[in-house]
């Protein structure tokens, strides 16, 4: 083969194709009761370190902080009503890579931290505008009909 | 403390937004082979390589032995580390461990990225919790669009103060043959005038409010290499070594919903720890030049405020005056920037590259004060908010 046919070679790539990895994550038992709560209940709960008082939603089995394990013992209650730490209108389209289709848009992204809880949910609001969507507004969840023990139980957070 | 540590030869590729010409392998090679022949070695003088990039973006696991004939790993010690945005310095930190510890004297690091192959947003989305986070999750954009408005709502800084950011990283670019972006339309063109273009665009799409397309970094191919040797060695090797003097980083995020969107305490605690190392009491006096992660412009604004180089709320001052320009104070960015070029798993590791090319007086067009250049402060950033800082300087540590 001379130079000249060489310098032809068409850069060629290769797809993935239409392949995908399925996943099924343990949720564990701090978390597992928490979408139970939503799916059976809807309540919302957290859970309290006995060492530095944080309550952490959702909850968790360690407080990182303290490096100290949490039981069952230790949630709480918290509100389904919260204030939004902070948010975001979001305006580009993107795949959802867990569900293989375009997210729709607007929508609004916020950090919701419930009364009584030390960190937030992360989540979407019932709006997209700017005018009520913005830090220190008001908000409810809004719980579905239909609850299967997700995260998505909780369909949005309304702006009160 | 260990055995002193400098950098002593830094090859990049010339970062684009898609080398189809090159597979992943060969892209790793091309930074490798350009770093040793920078540092006149070759790949017989190294003792270990460490290795990383966003694990799993181009859908390959074990990278690490999946590159080793392009990265010269074959019958070497080779370790990965992925650690998202901070990759690169902590490929660095654990290359400096490897010479530090006395049982390495010459390592090569290596980060790398050929984000053209993947979808970034989705895979981006993949490093966060399945369950209580990947359901809403706006990819990266959204995840610095809050801290952006955060920082707007507590200080009411504006989107001009946002667009002088990214118009010096992109001005500086333009002294950068390595750099992504080179937005050549911007010559000569007072920044303040640049701001005005910038916000007053219409094609300049909103993406996640406050933040618009020219806030954001690109998406990059490249790949990097630095070596770092042991004292004894630095010396024979670099006319000008550039010294390793003082390194942290602070991981501390679990879930997008602990974060402290008021003040980036892992960046701030692990410059606290590097000034505390390396007796530095006045930050923005002592620091000659820096090379910081911002991988979008109002973190350029905020992060200066949380590493102390000025008051919280000043950030923006910083910038209108000119203190980070190439001919500031305190330069920022000379090479560009993340906002100029983002090959993800490189680009911390070209913050640490870059940051010796000063250093050594070997930057070029993009080189500061002439090159009376003493002590150099390079950055990495992640995602889940983590914080990478490596402190260099041109006196070998005491």
């Amino acid at each position: 083969m001379n130079d000249k046919k060489r310098e032809d070679v068409e850069l060629l790539s290769i797809s993935s194709g239409e392949a995908s990895q399925p996943f099924n994550w343990s949720v564990g038992k701090h978390g597992s009761l928490f979408l139970q709560q939503l799916r059976d209940s809807k309540k919302i709960v957290g859970i309290k370190c006995p060492g530095c008082q944080r309550v952490y939603v959702p909850p968790r089995p360690v407080c990182g902080h303290c490096f100290k394990g949490l039981t069952l013992d230790d949630i709480i209650p918290v509100s389904d009503e919260g204030t939004v730490y902070v948010c975001t209108i979001v305006q580009f389209g993107f795949v959802d890579p867990s569900t293989g289709v375009q997210r729709p848009v607007p929508y609004t992204w916020a950090f919701v931290k419930l009364d009584g809880a030390d960190t937030c949910l992360t989540h979407f609001l019932d709006s997209t505008d700017p005018e009520k969507v913005k830090v220190g507004a008001r908000v409810k969840a809004v719980f579905e009909e239909k609850r299967t023990g997700n995260l998505m139980d909780i369909k949005h957070f309304k702006v009160l | 403390m260990g055995k002193r540590v400098a950098i002593v030869g830094f090859g990049q590729t010339y970062q684009r937004s898609s080398r189809k010409d090159v597979n992943g392998v060969e892209l790793i090679n091309e930074a490798v082979v350009t770093a040793l022949a920078e540092a006149e070695l070759t790949i017989r003088d190294i003792d270990a390589i460490v290795i990383g990039n966003m694990d799993h973006f181009e859908g390959i696991n074990y990278v690490d032995m999946w590159s080793a004939e392009g990265s010269g790993a074959v019958m070497k010690p080779v370790i990965k580390v992925c650690t998202g945005g901070t990759t690169g310095t902590t490929v660095a930190m654990c290359a400096y461990y490897h010479v530090a510890s006395g049982m390495f004297d010459r390592v090569l690091a290596i980060g790398w990225e050929k984000n053209s192959e993947s979808d970034t947003t989705g895979a981006i989305i993949t490093a966060f919790h399945p369950v209580w986070e990947r359901p809403t999750l706006g990819g990266a954009v959204a995840g610095l669009a809050i801290e952006a408005s955060k920082y707007m709502h507590n200080y009411g800084a504006t989107e001009r103060d946002g667009a002088r950011v990214a118009v010096r990283e992109r001005l500086h670019a333009l002294n950068n043959p390595y750099a992504h972006l080179h937005q050549e339309w911007m010559k000569g063109i007072p920044p303040e005038k640049l701001v005005d273009l910038i916000v007053g665009s219409e094609q300049n799409a909103m993406l996640a409010y406050p933040l618009r397309m020219s806030d954001m970094c690109p998406r990059t191919d490249g790949a990097a290499a630095v070596i770092f040797a042991a004292e004894g060695k630095a010396e024979k090797i670099a006319p000008v070594p550039a010294w390793v003097h003082a390194t942290a980083n602070r991981h501390n995020f679990v879930y997008a919903g602990d974060v402290d969107m008021d003040r980036n305490t892992t960046i701030a605690e692990a410059a606290k720890a590097v000034f505390k190392k390396a007796k530095i009491k006045e930050p923005l006096k002592e620091i000659d030049v820096c090379e910081l992660y911002l991988p979008y412009s109002y973190a350029g604004l905020k992060w200066i405020e949380d590493i102390g180089f000025c008051a919280y709320g000043e950030g923006p001052r910083l910038l209108w005056d000119g203190v980070t320009d190439m001919d500031g104070e305190l330069p920022i960015n000379p090479s560009g920037g993340v906002m100029s070029s983002n090959a993800i798993g490189a680009t911390a590791l070209i913050r640490v590259g870059e940051a010796a090319l000063q250093v050594m007086g070997k930057a070029g067009a993009r080189q500061v004060k002439g090159g009376d250049v003493n002590f150099a402060f390079a950055t990495g950033f992640g995602g889940c908010y983590w914080g990478d800082i490596m402190l260099l300087g041109k006196k070998k540590p005491a």
